[in-house]
């Protein structure tokens, strides 16, 4: 007893010793030592409530049983999983969790992944001895995601933690108490986070289900398949289970440094957009309507155009696109000699060297963060599960947090000093006092949002940026809002010597200098304005590019291809193919090698391996799979000078960001309940979170 | 029999002022600064020396309790709560102490608070007792009004604060985890413990719970010297006691006797005897609704302490002894005390969420006749699948009686279930 | 416990009344800083008295941003404790003691003359003037059977005391609370046998 605390603690399970860190639970030392330990409530990503009581064990010299989730491990402890007492023990609480759980297996979605069932089938009896009615329970509505089946609740308060302490919307609870406890949101209102659905893994049972994916498969008839998400810049680990070659459904995959288990609604619902809108065959305008073409017409036709109009031919590289098929299309502008190039489609005036457009400090190093400044972001709707991160480091203290920008609410407090880049120059010129509290952290950071960099004065934002993160020693990070973009940075697509960016592409296409435009799955650019030039869309969803398309060429959407991805901390992840591209569409990069063979500047590369060894070669650090490579300090750009005007945001439609989450039904929906005025009487001025 | 003499609540019927005049008539703030003058660790030490066990049922030494408060400060305040958040059925001892010994707890807080560290303490009453909590806040505000309680109180130079609080319906606050959470403004669902209270109880910061009449007892226990308190009873079963009997006795009472008077003087001296004369005894519930019931056989001669009774599988408890004579339906009856604990059960784990509920069903079909005879020892493994598996002591105390029935009662429910159901009023 | 649900019918607003908000600020001092949400309980407490014995919602969502807590966990306090009526109740709230020791002095006859003279529970007498509930120990055993009405206890109750008490209040007449035979508080009936001497 009188050793240092960091000497570790010898326990006992089950006759095996095990020396474990001090403040260890019993829990985790029995899974060091092998003993797996059945448990509904406890979560390690959230606090311990011990209300299951599921985990008890029992330790030598204890009068009863206890709850190993919580209880931490002593010197010399014995811990037994496996005694009598234990089996007893266990038999008992899944008795009293199963006489009043319903017996609808059968038509439970959770059926098949329920944890409640596969416990049932290890520790439970065999025969209910309960002979009064069940309970039941009125369902609630929680929107359109989370659907609710109440009756099987066993009341294990996942949902309730997760929406205080991850999400940061204090909205569901517990009312009522006893028996008649009830999970609920207050008057049934809609839950107003951009991470609901993670609700849905939690929930033990079949109490919460996904609204959108009920009734529509069981898990064993899926295909799942482990990939990458790219709804946002975070490159969220994700699962794609298919049935034929339909999505049905998509799920986190923890990964610690990314998004540790949670995944946004977008995300998570998006789904139903990768099998509507399709472009599942080439397109060419006629008559001023996009007729059906074959391949064969669709390539005569842009042969035609963009034959001997390589310098009068631009490209821009859209939200969602992959770094081979960016690459192939870098490769093919070279080889038409044309500098046209631009992979920043919303225009952001990102210049410099690596370091000056990834998140340097990386996702996880949130967590040694000590102050932050968020400049221009609003990281709630930009990157939901990043946001969390914040908010985990909030929850543990001593965090300031500033933002510069209209103030939102961002689910922790943060202090909105001010709307715009006057704002920032101040604090750089010292005129504000968080510039010394930056100064004073340890591990400051800074987090520069889109919004602030696609402005006119981008350029001097961005300078500002640097040059505060320099003079004060805080990390310099770059939130995105586009899983193409680090990559499109890394592969250079921004305008070569002499060529236009997205803008200049515009202007120069109205006056006719630009007579060709590829749009490569680029759908966000306002109202483009492209005079008559042509326009090839190669992309996978009918969405705004297409609509301005004279040519159409159907490409593949990330779930249907083999692909790279850099995330906003510069993380190349890679996508496996969960579904072959719908119809006639082609994988992207095979789009442009045939171009450029009808062009007659054949790339040199005919299969992906090739292609990838090109583009390994020219950007090494993309074949580092899943590795963080640091970047060169950043440097500030030159720039024309820091307006005044108040920072806008990069997201405001969190739900229709790209084509793809336009196309679904489910994200439709969302924005609607979203908009709808809460079913809560007189609206009245929120309270803590509910800004 | 205890002398009047010995007795610490004098005005226990209110047949005197509650007020502070009559008050310290009595005896109350007499000299309450020089025995705070003495030092923490003598207040701590008679207390002790009392032998005195904690009046609000698990009979945990105080003066232990007391000492487990860090004895430095590391800058977090400390706590003394009061529990008055008495529920537990068969129990109206604290109300009294409230309503008419008021100052007595308001001096007892004075000096706990004091052995504690504590410059603040807040009495959280039951929201029933709303006079109660009226009479106790009249007290208060005389205190301050004395110069007894706030800066320098009584003298003694000692800042000291307290605030009446209140509950609004839920027998589970008066569990001290529940009470602090209910304290803070949340639903009261017990913590779980470690960390305990004394290191992180209300707001995080050092905490003591304690009964209402174990604090009520302090000053007297601190002038009259922890050794006279523990010259009454017995060794481990000390001092006096306010026991409350209701129930099929001729007079209904509470009274404050010497702790380890036999259970059946305590009925015939002081609440007139079992209705219908002793033989007329079916059973006793001899510490509040959740101890197991005594057959008439074990209360010929048993003792009421904590002890005797803990012999013979039941408890002291509150010291609520609830007398049923033989016109009781015993089933019914402990079907009832089933009721209580499946309506006061917090909801938060299992066993107690689902168990209470289960119990309470299967008893009202077996006082109704409704019932498999194999459904008994059903009951009864229910009864054990509770007991020691919830997070705090509501499950045990709701497992007890139903064990206790089933122990000394089983040829009836055999009885009753032999017969078939029985013919039900037609509602 | 039975499941508690608000009323159907809600008021559309709700505010606090200047003196009560004045009460409400003193209540709310009680409390180390930033630990207002203490103060919940009664604040929902008073705020019921204001609406005439019952928690309508809107006074849910006023007490919450007061105290600055999320709407959601203000309900759950509020469907918690049972003190907290959420629907309507008569002027004369009976709360009559159906536990154990209340029991085996005849709460059931008290529940009969409820029955007789109000309805079932939860019904509000048409006149507005009574509506009951079984609750649990009100914690004045030994002067069981008893119940409480509105603030104060009636105890030592018989079917017959009872109903002349209901009649009473009725009709607007005082009655007299505590003990309804000649006991005072929780001393035995028909003499002391402790403190009958000299002070």
């Amino acid at each position: 007893m009188s050793e240092t605390e960091n000497n570790l603690v010898k326990v006992t399970v089950d006759g095996q010793a095990v020396e474990v860190a001090p403040g260890t639970t019993i829990m985790q030392a029995c899974e060091e030592a092998g003993a797996e330990i059945p448990r509904f409530c406890y979560h390690e990503r959230l606090s311990v409530a011990g209300n299951c009581r599921m985990c008890l064990v029992e330790v030598e010299n204890a009068p009863k049983p206890v709850a190993s989730c919580a209880m931490p491990v002593a010197p010399d402890m014995v811990v037994s999983t496996t005694s009598e007492t234990v089996k007893t023990a266990r038999e008992g609480v899944m008795e009293f969790l199963l006489i009043n759980h319903p017996l609808d297996c059968p038509i439970c979605d959770q059926g098949g992944e329920c944890d409640l069932q596969d416990q049932a089938l290890g520790f439970g009896g065999d025969a209910s001895r309960f002979d009064d009615n069940k309970r039941a329970v009125e369902n609630k509505n929680m929107g359109p995601l989370v659907k609710t089946i109440m009756t099987r609740c066993i009341h294990c308060t996942r949902c309730v933690r997760f929406a205080q302490e991850v999400a940061g919307v204090p909205e569901i609870g517990a009312i009522g108490r006893g028996e008649d406890t009830e999970i609920t949101t207050y008057l049934e209102a809609s839950l107003d986070s951009e991470m609901s659905g993670n609700v849905i893994d939690l929930c033990p049972v079949g109490a919460l289900t996904s609204r959108p994916y009920a009734f529509t498969a069981r898990p064993w008839e899926l295909r799942k398949t482990e990939t990458i998400d790219v709804m946002d810049a975070l490159g969220s680990n994700i699962r794609v289970d298919m049935r034929g070659r339909e999505a049905m459904r998509i799920m986190p995959r923890n990964h610690d440094d990314v998004n540790e288990e949670w995944l946004s609604d977008k995300s998570r619902f998006v789904w139903d957009g990768l099998n509507t809108q399709r472009l599942d065959r080439p397109f060419i305008r006629q008559n001023g309507k996009l007729t059906p073409a074959s391949w064969d017409a669709a390539f005569d036709l842009v042969e035609s155009k963009l034959k001997g109009k390589g310098a009068a031919t631009a490209a821009i590289a859209g939200d969602l696109v992959c770094a081979e098929g960016q690459f192939a299309l870098k490769g093919l502008m070279d080889a038409l000699a044309s500098p046209h190039v631009d992979c920043r489609q919303d225009g952001a005036k990102i210049s410099g060297p690596r370091g000056n457009y990834i998140f340097n400090a990386s996702i996880a190093g949130i967590e040694e963060a000590d102050a932050l400044l968020l400049i221009g972001s609003n990281p709630r709707l930009e990157a939901p599960v990043l946001n969390a991160r914040i908010r985990k480091r909030y929850l543990m203290g001593d965090f300031p947090i500033v933002a510069i920008g209209e103030a939102v609410d961002l689910t922790y407090k943060a202090e909105f000093i001010g709307a715009g880049a006057d704002t920032l120059a101040d604090l750089l010129a010292g005129k504000q006092s968080f510039a010394d509290t930056l100064k004073n952290a340890k591990n400051p950071m800074i987090i520069v949002g889109q919004g602030a960099l696609t402005r006119e004065d981008g350029a001097a934002v961005l300078a500002a940026a640097i040059e505060l993160a320099a003079k004060t020693g805080a990390s310099f990070n770059m939130l995105h809002t586009a899983a193409a973009r680090v990559a499109g940075l890394d592969l250079g697509l921004v305008p070569g010597e002499g060529g236009h960016d997205v803008a200049g592409i515009q202007d120069a296409a109205q006056s006719g200098t630009i007579e060709n435009v590829i749009f490569y799955g680029a759908d966000e650019i306002a109202g483009a304005s492209l005079g008559d030039a042509f326009v090839v869309y190669i992309g996978s969803h009918g969405d705004r590019g297409a609509h301005r398309a004279d040519v159409i060429l159907p490409a593949a959407a990330y779930t249907e291809k083999q692909a790279t991805y850099v995330n906003t901390e510069g993380r190349a992840q890679m996508t496996e193919q969960a579904a072959t591209p719908p119809g006639e569409a082609r994988e992207d990069w095979k789009i442009f090698r045939a171009l450029s063979a009808r062009l007659d500047v054949t790339l040199p590369y005919d299969n992906l391996a090739a292609l990838r060894a090109a583009m390994y070669e020219a950007v090494p650090h993309l074949a580092q799979l899943d590795d963080v490579i640091a970047a060169d300090a950043p440097v500030a750009p030159p720039h024309d000078g820091l307006g005044a005007e108040a920072f806008t945001y990069a997201v405001n439609d969190f739900y229709f960001t790209n084509p793809i989450a336009r196309a679904s039904a489910i994200m439709a929906d969302c924005a609607k309940a979203k908009n709808e005025p809460k079913n809560r009487g007189d609206s009245s001025e929120g309270t803590g979170t509910d800004g | 029999m205890l002398r009047d003499e010995d007795r610490i609540f004098k005005n226990i019927y209110g047949f005197e002022g509650a007020d502070i005049a009559s008050a310290k008539a009595r005896g109350d703030w007499d000299g309450t600064a020089e025995l705070i003058k003495k030092g923490r660790d003598w207040v701590i030490d008679e207390v002790k020396a009392s032998g005195l066990r904690g009046r609000g049922g698990a009979g945990f030494p105080t003066g232990l309790k007391w000492s487990f408060m860090p004895k430095e400060n590391d800058g977090r305040p400390h706590y003394l709560v009061v529990n008055a958040d008495e529920s537990e059925p068969g129990t109206c001892k604290d109300r009294d102490i409230m309503r008419h010994e008021p100052h007595k707890l308001l001096e007892g807080c004075v000096l706990a608070g004091f052995a504690m560290g504590a410059h603040a303490c807040y009495v959280y009453v039951r929201g029933e007792f709303i006079r109660e909590r009226e009479a106790l806040q009249r007290a208060v505000d005389e205190a301050y009004e004395a110069g007894l309680l706030g800066k320098n109180a009584a003298g003694s130079g000692w800042d000291y604060d307290i605030y009446v609080h209140h509950g609004a319906g839920a027998y589970i606050c008066g569990e001290e985890t529940a009470l602090i959470e209910s304290l803070e403004g949340k639903k009261g669902q017990p913590r779980l413990k470690p960390p305990f209270p004394a290191n992180m109880g209300l707001y995080g910061c050092p905490t003591t719970v304690n009964n209402v009449e174990s604090i009520a007892v302090a000053p007297t226990i601190c002038r009259r010297g922890g050794s006279w308190f523990a010259g009454l009873g017995r060794e481990g079963n000390t001092g006096t006691k306010l026991f409350c009997i209701s129930g099929h006795v001729n007079n209904p009472c509470n009274v404050e006797e010497e702790m380890g008077i036999p259970l059946k003087e305590l009925l015939e001296k002081h609440a007139g005897g079992v209705r219908g004369g002793w033989d007329n005894l079916l059973a006793v519930i001899p510490g509040g609704s959740s101890v197991p019931l005594l057959p008439k056989d074990i209360c010929d001669t048993v003792l009421m302490d904590f002890d005797s009774l803990k012999e013979v599988q039941s408890g002291l408890g509150t010291a609520a002894v609830i007398v049923m004579d033989k016109s009781t339906d015993i089933i019914k009856a402990i079907a009832r005390i089933s009721h209580f604990y499946k309506h006061e059960s917090c909801g938060q784990c299992t066993p107690c969420r689902e168990g209470t509920g289960w119990m309470w069903r299967v008893l009202e079909r077996m006082a109704a006749g409704r019932a498999q005879p194999k459904e008994i020892d059903m009951l009864l493994q229910v009864t054990k699948q509770i007991e020691g598996h919830t997070i705090c002591a509501l499950g045990d105390a709701a497992a007890w009686p139903v064990q206790g029935l089933i122990r000394h009662f089983r040829p009836v429910i055999e009885e009753r279930l032999a017969n078939g159901p029985l013919q039900e009023a037609a509602e | 416990m039975s499941v508690r649900r608000l009323n159907e019918e809600q008021p559309a607003e709700f505010a606090f009344t200047p003196e009560n908000i004045d009460w409400a600020e003193g209540q709310i001092a009680k409390y180390p800083e930033g630990r207002q949400a203490s103060a919940i309980i009664p604040l929902l407490w008073q705020a019921q008295k204001q609406a005439g014995g019952w928690l309508p919602e809107p006074a849910i969502r006023h007490v919450a941003d007061m105290l600055d807590m999320p709407y959601i966990r203000a309900l759950e306090v509020a469907t918690f404790y049972t003190m907290f009526n959420l629907s309507p109740v008569g002027e004369h709230f009976v709360q009559l003691c159906g536990t154990t020791p209340c029991w085996l002095r005849g709460a059931d006859d008290l529940k009969d003359v409820c029955r007789k003279l109000i309805g079932e529970q939860g019904e509000i007498t048409e006149d507005g003037k009574l509506s009951w509930l079984e609750v649990e120990c009100l914690g004045a055993c030994v002067n069981a059977p008893m119940v409480q009405i509105n603030d104060d206890f009636y105890e030592d109750l018989t079917a017959n005391s009872f109903e002349q008490i209901l009649s009473d209040l009725r009709a607007g007449k005082e009655v007299a609370t505590g003990p309804q035979n000649s006991r005072r508080a929780s001393e035995p009936e028909g003499g002391l046998t402790v403190l009958k001497g000299d002070k």
